[in-house]
């Protein structure tokens, strides 16, 4: 158990990149998954450039381009921001395939049925089409937060404090206890990933609640 | 300008010499994730539950832990149980492992798309539990996840670079050399991601036509009453 | 039961189309349509599927645009707008002024299913004509009342029979009280035994309201009941019209013979079978 509180202490800061990149992920989702349908085919354009390369290279290979390549262009970067950029464009980019799919699985006469109710745009979307779509993106969004979780072990690599780097120096100062705080850390990711599981579980049963 | 294009076409050639190993990582992984991912998928469906509880327990949580500290502890910890492993095989069962997770996924939708009636059409025919399984369900249960298998073999590739973290000089690791010795890290991580995009991008698409064309296949098929 | 009431024949169309073509590349849905609709007119539209009858009702219904020609609501363009002493193509804010006099049924009844009955027939009262919550629930639930659900309110609309579905998907349309209401084939996705509580309905918003009514469906006893004339479409073109009794005792163009005869001999003159071998 010696090793349990120094690790949770780096937890902290896994913790911290989590909520923060999937606040930006989120927020990334939604603007390029919209931007994938816009009408506009600039709009559509730069979104999809966006989408597909962050889908097509790696986490990893992005992480370090943010870190060690960015302060080449003069855009200085500490490493918690580069952590929170990467992990949120990233995951960001999966997730605006998660939006734009629920939207299009909505079926056509929604849509129709609230332009013959004289509904706007933003009104059909809010209120109509949304609300729909949501209810079909939670599981993807489950899948991907669980990724995202485990995502944020790689900050590590870019010399964040983490819960591995913790555990790297416990293994150092240890190392005929290493196993153990490998477990450990394995263990600590698995209750942490297990935890939002029964979160978004939480969230699919509250969407789904009234309809049979 | 930040950009040196001399400097940048002088690594190319290094970068590219990577580019074999990562491959082979990949392909080596998935091979492994899709031979372990078959039985995985079937202890987890089975009805003994001595068999399916702990597979299933074993494989959520190798699915929900980082590869990056699995691969640690496979590289770093199991030689103190007198299992010594070079970085690229524990790599390639670090990689293939934490895959097969994903793959048994994909396998177990994959027979469970298969229709009741086939089972019950094997049962009235009174095929054996082994012929109904090999000349039954499994042939219809492949072919529609071959696209995901497809995706999967992808999101591996793109995953091989956390190998660097046991030393494996791959892609990312070869890069990271190149950019410590000149102090120029746009041109090598740049050009690694451009790299990368030039490999997934084409299978990524390829994969988009594969599905195309079996989801035209799938409907042909229904539409002839199978 | 006879609900046609008296039309104005003198009183200006509150639909005129004028010239419309339909076309999806090179396949012509719609050939060149002139046809006026007279205010609380009930018409209805009979013919083979592909024959462009929907497509009629959708590019009023502003869910497709035309390829040509011109739809005037109540005098005023549709499709198009004036703008400096020039007819130019309409946008988002003139359609939404002119489609608020128009008012649609589907056949699969595009109801809501995130929202339960009363919300889903509220829902454009509140937001779209912005009436108070209050005097939104009221007329709703007396629509609903009209349609015979008013114990349904508070369901959701995957607990509802197929017909009660439609019904609610008429109060919504209803209550929004449209010059003219458009009903797509609005039996044809429901089985036979519940066709006729929705046809009901509709017979009796015909006999009492002042709108008019564009019917699109293979229910001849149906059209024959309730529409003042009817519109035998075929190949983009109306190729007969007139009242339901001429059309459907002593039609005059080979192709509408054929098309009757045709029903008559593989369904018989039952509504109901044609129904539930879902002929469209």
């Amino acid at each position: 158990m010696q090793f349990v509180t120094p690790l949770l202490e780096g937890l902290k800061v896994n913790l911290e990149i989590l909520v923060v990149s999937t606040l930006l992920a989120f927020l990334m989702a939604f603007l390029a998954g919209f931007g994938r349908l816009a009408k506009y085919r600039v709009v559509r354009g730069i979104t999809l450039v966006y989408v597909e390369v962050f889908r097509g290279t790696s986490l990893l290979v992005q992480l370090f381009w943010m870190y060690f390549a960015l302060p080449a262009m003069h855009v200085n970067v500490s490493a918690m921001a580069a952590a929170i950029i990467a992990l949120g464009l990233n995951y960001g980019a999966y997730g605006s395939e998660v939006v734009r799919s629920c939207l299009l699985a909505v079926p056509k006469g929604q849509t129709e049925a609230s332009i013959a109710l004289n509904m706007t745009y933003p009104l059909r979307m809010r209120r109509i089409i949304l609300p729909q779509a949501w209810r079909m993106m939670l599981p993807g969004f489950g899948n991907l937060q669980i990724e995202l979780l485990k995502g944020t072990s790689l900050v590590y690599l870019i010399t964040l404090a983490d819960i591995t780097y913790k555990g790297m120096i416990l293994r150092s100062a240890n190392i005929s206890q290493q196993s153990l705080i490998f477990a450990w850390m394995l263990v600590i990711y698995f209750v942490v990933a297990y935890a939002l599981v029964l979160l978004i579980r939480y969230f699919e049963r509250r969407a789904a609640v009234g309809r049979g | 300008m930040w950009w040196d294009w001399n400097y940048a076409w002088s690594i190319v050639p290094e970068l590219l010499r990577a580019i074999p190993i990562t491959l082979a990582a990949t392909l080596e992984g998935f091979v492994l994730a899709c031979l372990l991912g078959l039985p995985m998928a079937l202890a987890k469906r089975s009805q003994l539950r001595w068999l399916s509880w702990p597979v299933t327990a074993i494989a959520e949580f190798i699915r929900c832990t980082p590869l990056i500290i699995q691969l640690f502890f496979y590289y770093y910890a199991l030689p103190s149980f007198g299992i010594v492993m070079s970085a690229m095989t524990t790599g390639v069962i670090g990689l293939g492992l934490h895959y097969s997770t994903y793959l048994a996924e994909v396998y177990r939708s994959g027979i469970d798309s298969v229709p009741r009636g086939q089972w019950e059409a094997s049962r009235a025919l009174n095929f054996s539990r082994g012929h109904t399984w090999l000349r039954i369900v499994l042939p219809q249960s492949v072919p529609p996840t071959i696209p995901v298998m497809g995706n999967y073999l992808i999101v591996m590739f793109k995953e091989t670079p956390t190998l660097s973290a046991i030393t494996l000089v791959e892609l990312l690791t070869t890069a990271k050399n190149i950019g410590s010795q000149s102090f120029r890290y746009l041109e090598a991580f740049t050009l690694v991601g451009i790299l990368f995009l030039i490999m997934s991008y084409p299978s990524a698409w390829l994969v988009r036509k594969l599905e195309v064309h079996l989801g035209r296949r799938e409907r042909r098929a229904a539409s002839h009453g199978r | 039961m006879d609900v046609k009431r008296k039309v104005e024949e003198s009183a200006p169309p509150i639909v005129r189309y004028k010239g419309i073509s339909k076309a999806y590349g090179d396949h012509q849905v719609l050939d060149h349509i002139d046809l006026d609709i007279r205010p609380g007119e009930k018409i209805a539209l009979i013919g083979p599927s592909g024959s462009g009858k929907t497509t009629l009702a959708r590019l009023l219904m502003t869910l497709e645009k035309p390829t040509s020609g011109t739809i005037e609501v109540n005098g005023e363009q549709l499709w198009h707008m004036e703008r400096k002493g020039k007819l130019v193509e309409a946008d988002e804010k003139h359609l939404h002024r002119v489609r608020g006099q128009i008012g649609m049924v589907f056949q699969h009844f595009n109801l809501f299913p995130h929202m339960n009955i009363i919300r889903n027939v509220m829902e454009a009262l509140v937001h779209v004509q912005k009436l108070p919550k209050a005097e939104a629930e009221a007329r709703s639930l007396e629509m609903l009342e009209r349609v015979g659900l008013k114990d349904r309110t508070h369901h959701y609309p995957s607990q509802l029979s197929g017909g009660q579905k439609q019904r609610v998907a008429i109060a919504r349309a209803l209550v929004m009280q449209p010059r003219i209401m458009l009903f797509d084939e609005v039996t044809s996705a429901l089985d036979p035994e519940l066709v006729g509580e929705v046809l009901d309905v509709i017979k009796n918003v015909a006999s009492e309201g002042e709108m008019a009514m564009m019917l699109i469906t293979h229910e001849m006893d149906f059209a024959r009941d309730i529409a003042d004339r009817v519109l035998f479409t075929d190949g983009g073109r109306i190729v007969e019209q007139g009242p339901p009794e001429q059309i459907l005792e002593h039609p005059r163009s080979e192709r509408l013979k054929l098309f009757l005869a045709r029903f008559r001999r593989h369904f018989g003159d039952s509504a109901d079978v044609m129904t539930a071998v879902g002929l469209e």
